[in-house]
């Protein structure tokens, strides 16, 4: 596993931030001058490639691709790969990732100012396209398998751990890097904040993010990467792999209704064929790490659903984006890794900011402070724009 | 604009911008089998070169530019002819 995110550049950062309840939001001041409504964004800093990558390969890194390589140079190194095995192994590459903003408008204002596309430069293009992260990494790391974005709104980094889960149960790949990632620059999210679903709690920035809390206003936007590779077990027994963690379980749906509005019975169905893709009841479930992003509806939707699910067990839920804020298309892979650390550390990260229950809220088990627990098996919530729904289950090995 | 500035600004960009070991740069290099410039670099040595000469590389008048002595030429001939404009 490898990360870079808000509340921390790598995993032992972020173990720490999570223990804490540590929040990584803040204010973008240039926010305000684009016409934002809201400012609040997870703070992050671009990372320093010169010394890591030639120049060729740095030139089609978009922001998202930058905390991309970060997080799989994090995961490698931790699988223990090399780049001999890389070049002597099939190696696939499953990658959520939903926008590039900040190269379309870029090589969109070059067009408009010098009137000729060639003063884009080289990068534009790799840099532009939706799989700028997999074109990117799959050459970097001289990748040989399987090699596309998957795109699915806020559920694409669960996606593609779900999917990459496939691949390797059915036998087309010993081995596939997923993950997800997010650009956090100010184009990224202008139209998303068009909808007014941004908190605008600007007095605390730390504060504004507060999923399943009655005072709730919206989301804060956040960003960075995850990457984890998995492997079919035999094939990481017998090459010594520090095997972390095995996805037992992957479900998703599609609600059939509204554009941005979710409801409670498609993110029910991809729990519930997640438990029986993992052949698990509700009880065998130690923790949800929720998807809920502090949004009125979907937070109430998601209780929800959690109630009719695993009520009768009283699981402890939280939801990491009180701390990181919504980490969107690589939310899903984030939120894999924030729950295998407290699974490896034995403890429940807080929902922070959880101060004053609503109807739903009230009825499920919501983990406010850091809570010393030993974790066996976890399920991992995503959903998305359109109705996408994906569910994972993370059983301890 | 004199050769000597030519070759220097040149010579700057191609070590700072486009990463070339210093100790490549010679007349005779070959712009690719020397130096390793690809199609790609040569897309963003065109936007440099309008930053730092003002004028755009036609692809066509460079076909018979090999050599890095040859790029200069022809540099040399863009900025001092009435097409160019240096900056």
């Amino acid at each position: 596993m490898g990360i870079y995110s808000c509340i921390g550049k790598n995993l032992e950062e972020v173990k720490g931030s999570l223990y804490q309840g540590k929040s990584g939001l803040g204010i973008d001041p240039m926010r305000y001058e684009y016409g934002y409504r809201s400012p609040l964004t997870g703070i992050l800093e671009r990372p320093e490639l010169k010394s890591l990558l030639d120049r060729r390969m740095r030139t089609g890194l978009s922001e998202e691709g930058e905390y991309a390589f970060m997080a799989t140079k994090e995961a490698v190194e931790n699988a223990k790969l090399t780049m001999d095995y890389f070049d002597t192994n099939e190696v696939g590459i499953f990658y959520g990732n939903d926008s590039s903003a900040k190269a379309v408008i870029e090589a969109h204002n070059i067009a408009a100012e010098k009137k000729d596309t060639m003063m884009m430069g080289s990068g534009a293009i790799f840099q532009s396209m939706n799989s700028t992260v997999t074109m990117n990494l799959s050459v970097i790391y001289k990748l040989k398998g399987i090699n596309m974005t998957i795109s699915a709104a806020c559920a694409s980094g669960s996606h593609s751990l779900g999917l990459g889960y496939l691949f390797i149960k059915n036998g087309w790949q010993d081995m596939v890097i997923c993950g997800g990632a997010q650009e956090t620059n100010l184009y990224s999210m202008g139209s998303f904040d068009a909808l007014s679903a941004f908190s605008v709690n600007i007095e605390d920035p730390t504060k504004a993010s507060r999923p399943f809390d009655a005072n709730r206003d919206g989301l804060v936007p956040s960003g960075g990467a995850a990457t984890l590779i998995i492997e079919e077990y035999e094939h990481a027994v017998k090459r010594g792999a520090p095997i972390i963690a095995e996805i037992v379980g992957y479900g998703f749906s599609s609600n059939g209704g509204h554009i941005s509005q979710p409801n409670n019975q498609g993110s029910f169905i991809a729990m519930q064929r997640a438990l029986d893709d993992a052949g698990l009841k509700p009880a065998d479930v130690d923790y949800i790490n929720a998807h809920a992003t502090s949004t009125p509806l979907g937070d109430s939707y998601e209780a929800q659903a959690i109630f009719e699910l695993f009520g009768a067990c009283n699981t402890p839920v939280s939801s990491t984006k009180s701390m990181t804020g919504h980490e969107c298309w690589m939310a899903g892979a984030s939120e894999i890794i924030y729950s295998v650390l407290m699974m490896q550390h034995s403890f429940i990260a807080p929902n922070i900011n959880f101060e004053t229950p609503d109807e739903h809220s009230a009825k499920i088990n919501i983990i406010t402070k850091t809570k010393e627990q030993k974790i066996d098996c976890f399920l991992s919530n995503s959903f998305g724009f359109g109705g996408t729904n994906s569910a994972l289950i993370v059983k301890k090995l | 604009m004199s050769r000597e500035e030519i070759v220097k600004i040149t010579n700057e960009f191609l070590i700072e911008e486009i990463e070339i070991d210093a100790a490549l740069l010679n007349n005779d290099a070959h712009l690719k089998n020397d130096l390793g410039i690809d199609s790609l670099d040569f897309v963003d040595i065109v936007v440099i070169v309008e930053r730092k000469f003002g004028f755009k590389i036609k692809a066509e008048e460079m076909a018979g530019v090999t050599t890095l002595g040859a790029f200069y030429d022809y540099i040399e001939s863009k900025v001092n002819s009435t097409e160019g404009e240096p900056k």
